[in-house]
């Protein structure tokens, strides 16, 4: 079972319109991605931090997906410093050493990383899946990818049921993962039925689709309403997204 | 007799890589105040019955005709699923969004209704169905027969004129099942309901059919009779010795 514990709340952040949430996220986000120099990505970091204490987001969860996407992080700064062309730091070790160029690249993802991470977790992980389906929609995401992740959502549940009761099946009947032939094929037959039945679902779901008279064009039920506070969250978030734009050719004019 | 709603008249429908037919030169004619029963054994052809007769399959020869006109075209069964709803057996196949109110909504929506009446039209579909505050409720969260109500609101939101259940009773316990029987007495709608439960099918409908080698047979001597209690022979025909 997928729960989504952050998208339940009804903090300041919660209670914003979706659809200006997720334009928010992607202004940050953009903001801080495309940056060549640290100080866009640090305002958006600031920005998330801010975002995230707003939306009163349980510290424990917060905690456990900063260390994961951290974990990645980590690996980059075990390689990084060490292959970066550039000006030696440290001491060689058999011909390996720490370029400034290295640790300056590292730094600067570490920084990327972590600003769209707390953007995305207070903006984007706040909105249930089905609103921000709609969410997706509403703003002009394509129904094909809008619905691909309705979809996904609904039936992800369906399929790792299936899944689930495969596998019961296949311990009733006596079996044990082990590193073994046999069980290697028992997984890889486990693997094939769900695709097999999830192929033969969804030829029944869009039968039924056609059934309540689907004609292959999507039309929903428009839920959204903005207020006022929803038009000022965005030129908020515009205006930080631009001031970190403003301060990347800032830096860049700097250098030249 | 009034005009028949359905009528198909030597209808032949294989499988695909298979020898044997599954319909053989099938006539059937479903009038708009009956009530059929269909039973029969797993794979003697109930369901593609109804499949045919909804177009989701088309038949190798014979003619489907939906009041009196003829539906060959996609664009002809298009008509046939405004008029006539299809239960599916498994409701995880019918209920495709993560949300009650937009699945509910999801047919008037196709029927061309303005978001506002699709949801009033869903929310009033859902609360004759006891099923009143589902709206927001995640699907994938309800239980079997929570699930099976509200793709059977799924399926009443369109005002079909008549109802096709396939299966409806499998797996419920006898709450829901009892109000899946008061909400069928209650519509008064024409029904075809294939079941194996034959307590089921006598609470709702009065005809009663089976597809023998391909054939649609009606015996009427053969007369269901309700069971009050357990019965060894419950799901088998029997006579009872007076």
């Amino acid at each position: 079972m997928i729960d989504e514990p952050l998208s339940q709340g009804a903090s300041l952040v919660h209670r914003r319109d979706p659809r200006f949430r997720l334009i928010a996220c992607l202004l940050l986000s953009l903001a801080a991605a495309l940056a060549v120099g640290p100080a866009a990505p640090l305002l958006v970091l600031g920005a998330g931090l801010v975002l995230t204490l707003l939306a009163r987001l349980p510290p424990g969860l917060v905690l456990r997906r900063f260390v994961a996407v951290n974990a990645f992080v980590a690996f980059l700064w075990l390689a990084l410093p060490l292959t970066t062309p550039g000006t030696p730091v440290t001491a060689s070790f058999h011909g390996l050493a720490a370029t400034r160029e290295g640790v300056v690249l590292a730094t600067l993802i570490t920084l990327k990383a972590n600003a769209v991470f707390f953007c995305v977790l207070s903006l984007l992980a706040t909105i249930p899946a089905p609103a921000l389906g709609g969410a997706m929609r509403a703003v002009g995401v394509p129904d094909k990818f809008a619905f691909l992740f309705l979809f996904t959502y609904r039936y992800l549940h369906v399929i790792s049921d299936e899944y689930g009761r495969l596998a019961t099946a296949a311990r009733l009947r006596g079996f044990v993962p082990a590193t073994s032939t046999h069980a290697y094929r028992t997984y890889a037959a486990l693997v094939a039925m769900v695709l097999v039945r999830a192929y033969d679902r969804s030829r029944r779901v869009y039968q039924a689709m056609v059934l309540r008279g689907f004609a292959g064009r999507f039309v929903s039920l428009d839920g959204f309403a903005a207020d006022r506070g929803d038009v000022a969250f965005l030129i908020v978030a515009l205006a930080v997204a631009v001031a970190g734009g403003a301060l990347e050719i800032v830096s860049w004019r700097g250098h030249v | 007799m009034s005009e028949p709603l359905l009528a198909l008249s030597g209808v032949c429908f294989t499988y695909p890589g298979t020898a044997r037919p599954v319909l053989d030169a099938l006539d059937f004619t479903f009038g708009p105040d009956e009530r059929v029963g269909l039973f029969g054994p797993n794979g003697s052809g109930k369901t593609t019955l109804l499949h045919v007769m909804m177009g989701l399959l088309r038949p190798d020869a014979g003619a489907v005709r939906f009041k009196g006109s003829p539906a060959v075209t996609e664009k002809d069964f298009r008509a046939v699923r405004r008029g006539i709803g299809l239960l599916l057996q498994n409701a995880d196949d019918q209920i495709i969004y993560p949300t009650v109110l937009d699945d509910v909504a999801f047919g008037p929506l196709n029927c061309g209704l303005s978001p506002r009446q699709a949801r009033d039209k869903a929310e009033a579909t859902l609360s004759l169905l006891g099923l009143s505050g589902f709206g927001p409720r995640l699907t994938h969260r309800l239980s079997g027969g929570e699930k099976k109500l509200v793709s059977l609101a799924g399926v009443l939101a369109m005002d079909p004129e008549a109802l096709f259940l396939d299966e409806p009773t499998n797996g419920l316990d006898p709450d829901t099942r009892e109000r899946i029987v008061a909400i069928l007495e209650n519509l008064g709608k024409p029904l075809i309901v294939i079941s194996h439960d034959w307590d089921f099918l006598v609470q709702v409908t009065g005809v009663y059919y089976s597809i023998e080698q391909g054939k649609l047979l009606h015996d009427p001597d053969f007369v269901l009779h309700r069971h009050v209690h357990g019965h060894p022979l419950g799901d088998r025909h029997h006579h009872h010795h007076d």
